[in-house]
């Protein structure tokens, strides 16, 4: 009894830490994985496990030369590892991922203080950088081979939204859209595993649903509107993808309710201006890198009203 | 029907089923009963009797001129043996009166036995022909303060200023803390003492409408007040969400009345009095029995506890005789807290007394809980949206590290209430409320 333990309330603690949360997004991302591997091959997981490896290997390495407290323990560099992967396509060389990696980890993580001041999402900025150094690599497609070979041995082709916007067909069935059956990166081809993922990380109330659906459905609204197909632009690329994993990053997305829906109104938007009108035929990794960094603008005028303050709009702090 | 509630807030597990089904019985005061001069909000009380007297119980041992004060009294009938510095389960210490009790408990002559016949056209009659001045001076003389755990003196808000009419009387039964269930038990064994007291406040303040607010947590509860409140039209039940902090002041005024305090303001300036279920029974002993607040409802709980209990305790006995009484401990402690988990204050010694504002005590065994490391901010927003003053802690934090006095101000520190739901639930275990106490005396030194 000489020992109590004197410290401020609260006492209790939610059972929530980000370790938790952290689980509970790998595990949304499990049914992604298990589509990818169906629909190309041991390849997939393969690339998966390498940019996992990397991202950890990279995040540990920095702390331990630069004398920080290690983090690998929080989970967040298995996420990047993942989300990474799973923005490549299946026949891009193993080496690429690892590159990749290295840039999201090293370059956008810690060159910024880790996980929470890192500015944009790191596995997006990965995934840009790879795009834009070696473009070739990054936009070979293979459509999926269901022979779980080791090697994957499809032919070329190109992603519904490659098809659309190079000669403004639609090539695939909403069916094949929605189960994955479809040319594109590791994880974004099956829209059905990416929602289930979704629903478990609405139950386990990690993201609410704002950003996701909001985001979504301003695709699908303003691709009606400009005279496109919008069940199809919301089932092909990466949108799905983007929407539930990426774009929901705590440390890159706005924090009150009405920040989510300026930010995902605002990748909606972008989104669809850059597959309708830009050069590019996906638009979603550009879309949230730039809302990513509009979101201390929006933070600073989305301010909850303060109890006890009268009403003035979004100056409740000035 | 729709549940009353407030923005923000958060669901803690509520851990309450250790007691609440447990029915209060008497703590057996103990040979030694110390009184602390300090038990509530405001100046304290200078001792008014001297080593050596006789006292009784529910004598007046202690008073102060100041307004904002209450009388503290013995709680027992014996001798005063020393009047001493002793630790205080506020922090710190206080000045003692310490009483050798001489377990006959013989009571102070004012006190009178309960002679209110207790048929509804009786209590109405009975509050009818009383004069609210009178109310309010029995209030005082009997030393009743908020008993949900801020203890400040009742009389000071039943004299609201001149400017501020009360019309709205708020019983808070909503009891939002984790472990705590002393009010719930009072609601539960005396209703109608309650019903009486709220009658009596909204008498002395002039008010027009008591609304007792409950969290639908305790739907026993909600039931025995509807039934004994039916007589009593200007009476209603509140059903309020359970959701802490739901039984904060500012959040249940908002959720009864949709009213906002002003931030800096009292609960006066939107015409609203709130005052804890087992104040309003303490009131109407008070006013019909003469009875000084003396003992009270104490919940003993938590995991190292043996017997979780709900005791009747005399004010002045350690909290040491409390977990004794309920079976001792069954693991060794590690945290000893006074009040509830959220905002309780932690002990460093059990020797020290009960006073008025003690809703409970409990004992914990878990050290993890406790966190001794912080993470970064991962902006993840959870503590901006649990805020129930709508404030940002995640930033106020930052600010507090960087000791940023101008920032601190344009973000309102001082308007946060210390709840702790943002320490809560932060998923990188940053000590929120720390900084932000160190915040706000910045602030204020500024």
């Amino acid at each position: 009894m000489s020992n109590l333990i004197v410290s401020y309330a609260p006492h209790i603690r939610s059972a929530k830490s980000t370790k938790q949360l952290m689980a509970d997004v790998i595990i949304a991302l499990i049914p992604a994985l298990v589509a990818s591997v169906y629909f190309f091959g041991l390849p997939a997981l393969v690339h998966t496990v390498v940019c996992v490896l990397s991202c950890v290997f990279f995040e540990w390495i920095w702390e331990r030369a630069f004398k920080l407290p290690s983090t690998i323990g929080d989970l967040s560099a298995i996420i990047t590892g993942i989300l990474v992967a799973f923005n490549m396509p299946v026949s891009a060389p193993y080496w690429l991922g690892i590159t990749g990696s290295a840039f999201a980890i090293i370059v956008v993580k810690m060159f910024f203080g880790g996980l929470g001041s890192n500015f944009v999402n790191p596995a997006l900025a990965g995934r840009a950088f790879m795009l834009l150094c070696w473009p070739v690599l990054m936009t070979k497609w293979t459509v999926p081979d269901f022979t779980m070979s080791f090697v994957t041995d499809a032919v070329s082709t190109a992603t519904p939204l490659g098809v659309l916007a190079e000669s403004g067909q639609m090539p695939y069935s909403y069916l094949s859209l929605f189960l994955g059956n479809i040319g594109g990166c590791i994880g974004e081809v099956s829209a059905l595993a990416i929602l289930i993922g979704f629903v478990y990380l609405l139950i386990r109330k990690v993201i609410t649903w704002r950003i996701p659906v909001i985001y979504v459905l301003t695709v699908f609204v303003l691709t009606e509107i400009l005279g496109g197909d919008g069940l199809y632009y919301i089932l092909s690329g990466g949108l799905m993808l983007g929407a539930v994993f990426m774009a929901t990053d705590y440390v890159t997305s706005p924090m009150s309710a009405t920040g989510h829906i300026i930010y995902a109104v605002g990748l909606g938007v972008l989104t669809v201006v850059i597959r309708m009108f830009g050069s590019l035929p996906e638009g979603v990794s550009y879309s949230i890198l730039l809302m990513n960094i509009v979101t201390p603008l929006i933070d600073t005028y989305t301010k909850n009203r303060i109890y006890g303050k009268p009403k003035t709009g979004g100056k409740s702090h000035e | 029907m729709r549940l009353k509630t407030f923005k923000g807030g958060i669901h803690p597990n509520d851990s309450k089923e250790l007691t609440k089904n447990v029915p209060v019985v008497p703590h057996i005061p103990t040979e030694t009963i110390i009184i602390p001069m300090r038990q509530h909000i405001g100046a304290p009380c200078e001792p008014v009797v001297q080593i050596g007297d006789e006292v009784l119980m529910g004598q007046k041992i202690g008073d102060s001129e100041a307004f904002v004060s209450a009388p503290v009294h013995s709680s027992v009938s014996g001798t005063v043996v020393d009047i001493k510095m002793y630790p205080h389960p506020g922090g710190g210490e206080s000045k003692c009166v310490v009483i050798q009790n001489d377990f006959n408990d013989t009571l102070y002559p004012d006190i009178k036995p309960w002679n209110l016949d207790v048929s509804s056209k009786n209590i109405k009659n009975f509050v009818a022909n009383i004069q609210s001045k009178e109310i309010v001076d029995k209030v005082r003389e009997a030393g009743i303060v908020g008993m949900g755990g801020a203890a400040f003196p009742l009389h000071v808000k039943l004299t609201p200023p001149k400017d501020n009419p009360i019309d709205t009387v708020i019983l808070n039964g909503a009891e939002c803390e984790p472990y705590l269930t002393s009010d719930h038990r009072a609601m539960l064994e005396n209703p109608l003492q309650i019903v009486i007291g709220s009658l009596l406040i909204k008498k002395a303040v002039g008010a027009s409408r008591i609304v007792i607010a409950i969290e639908n947590n305790k739907p026993d509860a909600i039931k025995v007040l509807q039934e004994v409140s039916s007589d009593f039209e200007e009476v209603e039940i509140g059903i309020l969400k359970t959701k802490y902090p739901q039984g904060s002041e500012k959040q249940i005024i908002n959720a009864v009345t949709g009213r906002q305090v002003p931030s800096g303001g009292l609960p006066s300036a939107v015409g609203v009095l709130v005052s804890n279920v087992d104040t309003a029974s303490s009131v109407a002993k008070a006013v019909v029995m003469n009875l000084p607040l003396i003992e009270r409802n104490v919940t003993v709980s938590g995991d190292a506890v043996m017997n979780p209990s709900n005791f009747k305790v005399r004010t002045g006995v350690t909290f040491a005789s409390l977990f004794e009484a309920a079976g001792g401990f069954k693991v060794e402690p590690k945290k000893i807290i006074m009040g509830g988990p959220m905002m309780g204050i932690p002990q460093v010694t059990l020797n020290v007394p009960v006073i008025k504002g003690v809703s409970g005590v409990l004992a914990f065994s878990e050290p993890e809980t406790f966190g001794k490391e912080e993470g970064i901010c991962i902006k993840c927003g959870k503590c901006v949206d649990a805020c129930p003053m709508r404030l940002m802690p995640n930033a106020l934090s930052m600010f507090a590290e960087n000791s940023d006095v101008e920032k601190l101000k344009k973000y309102h520190v001082l308007d946060c209430m210390e709840c702790g739901s943002c320490s809560f639930i932060c998923p990188q275990r940053r000590f929120m409320v720390q900084h932000i106490k160190k915040a706000k005396a910045l602030v204020k030194n500024s």
